[in-house]
């Protein structure tokens, strides 16, 4: 059974809101739920992001969502979230799941957690970006597939991996 | 093998990570090259923020050398993840093993 993604609109770095809904109506989105002091997080994150421009030319938008608590981790603060777009040159907006209630309702786990939503707002794929967070040759490879075979019309070869990194940091 | 291990080795871990097995096998696999024990590393959970702080605890893994830290941190002690890099500066969740290997050898030879 394929569950259907929750909606929801958040905020970037620069204050813009980003509705997934309004995103789905042009083509498929791929969420990331991803932060800024997760080794398995950083070690995927140029994959991903070459994920977002290759597909991108194919109307495939990509949103990264930061869940983790800025308060106990510093280094996940919005402050540092704008610190880091600016510093690397993001072009991925990065969002801020100040009250986690999206990661919650996607039941995300870790940093990073990959979602592709389709343009009926299902969920298609979740899991792991590719098999090996330490190889980048592996390219994202799972997720291409997954977003290949969305934008294909096919049934997926893989739509469901587990998940790898750290788990994502709750408010108490 | 020898079986009296010198200096002590300790792998330190947060269930919060799962970098543990990795880092045990790179770990275990430096130790039988150089002769020595693999199974007599101190394998010691970190539970609580206070025991972070209390142990001086960088994140998940640590592994201590004769009580020193071969791959020194700035990080504050707390239950989190550490970000190690590898000899190409990618980032990783754990020691480079040859960067381990290394470390090792020079704590032996000491």
């Amino acid at each position: 059974m394929i569950a259907t993604a929750h909606d929801f609109a958040l905020p970037d770095t620069d204050g813009r809101v980003h509705r997934l809904s309004e995103l789905t109506a042009t083509g498929p989105v791929v969420v990331v739920f991803t932060c800024n002091h997760c080794p398995y997080a950083l070690a995927w994150h140029e994959r991903l992001a070459d994920v977002a421009h290759d597909y991108g030319f194919r109307g495939v938008r990509t949103l990264f969502v930061n869940p983790n608590d800025g308060e106990r981790y510093p280094s996940d603060s919005l402050e540092a979230m704008r610190a880091r777009v600016a510093d690397e040159g993001w072009s991925v907006p990065y969002l801020h799941d100040e009250a986690q209630d999206v990661a919650r309702a996607f039941g995300a786990r870790t940093t990073p957690d990959v979602f592709v939503i389709d343009g009926e707002m299902r969920i298609r794929y979740r899991g792991a970006p590719d098999q090996d967070y330490e190889d980048p040759a592996a390219n994202a490879l799972w997720l291409r597939e997954a977003l290949d075979d969305v934008l294909s019309g096919v049934e997926l070869r893989r739509p469901e991996t587990t998940p790898v990194g750290c788990s994502i940091k709750w408010k108490p | 093998m020898l079986t009296a291990m010198r200096p002590r080795i300790e792998l330190l871990w947060w269930q919060g990570c799962p970098s543990t097995e990795r880092t045990l096998a790179d770990l275990r696999a430096a130790l039988v090259d150089l002769g020595l024990d693999p199974d007599a590393i101190e394998v010691r959970e970190m539970a609580t923020e206070q025991q972070a702080v209390d142990e001086r605890f960088p994140g998940s893994p640590t592994i201590r050398i004769g009580g020193v830290d071969p791959f020194p941190a700035d990080d504050m002690p707390g239950l989190t993840c550490r970000i190690y890099r590898r000899a190409d500066g990618r980032p990783s969740p754990t020691p480079d093993p040859a960067r381990l290997r290394e470390a090792l050898a020079q704590a032996v030879a000491a």
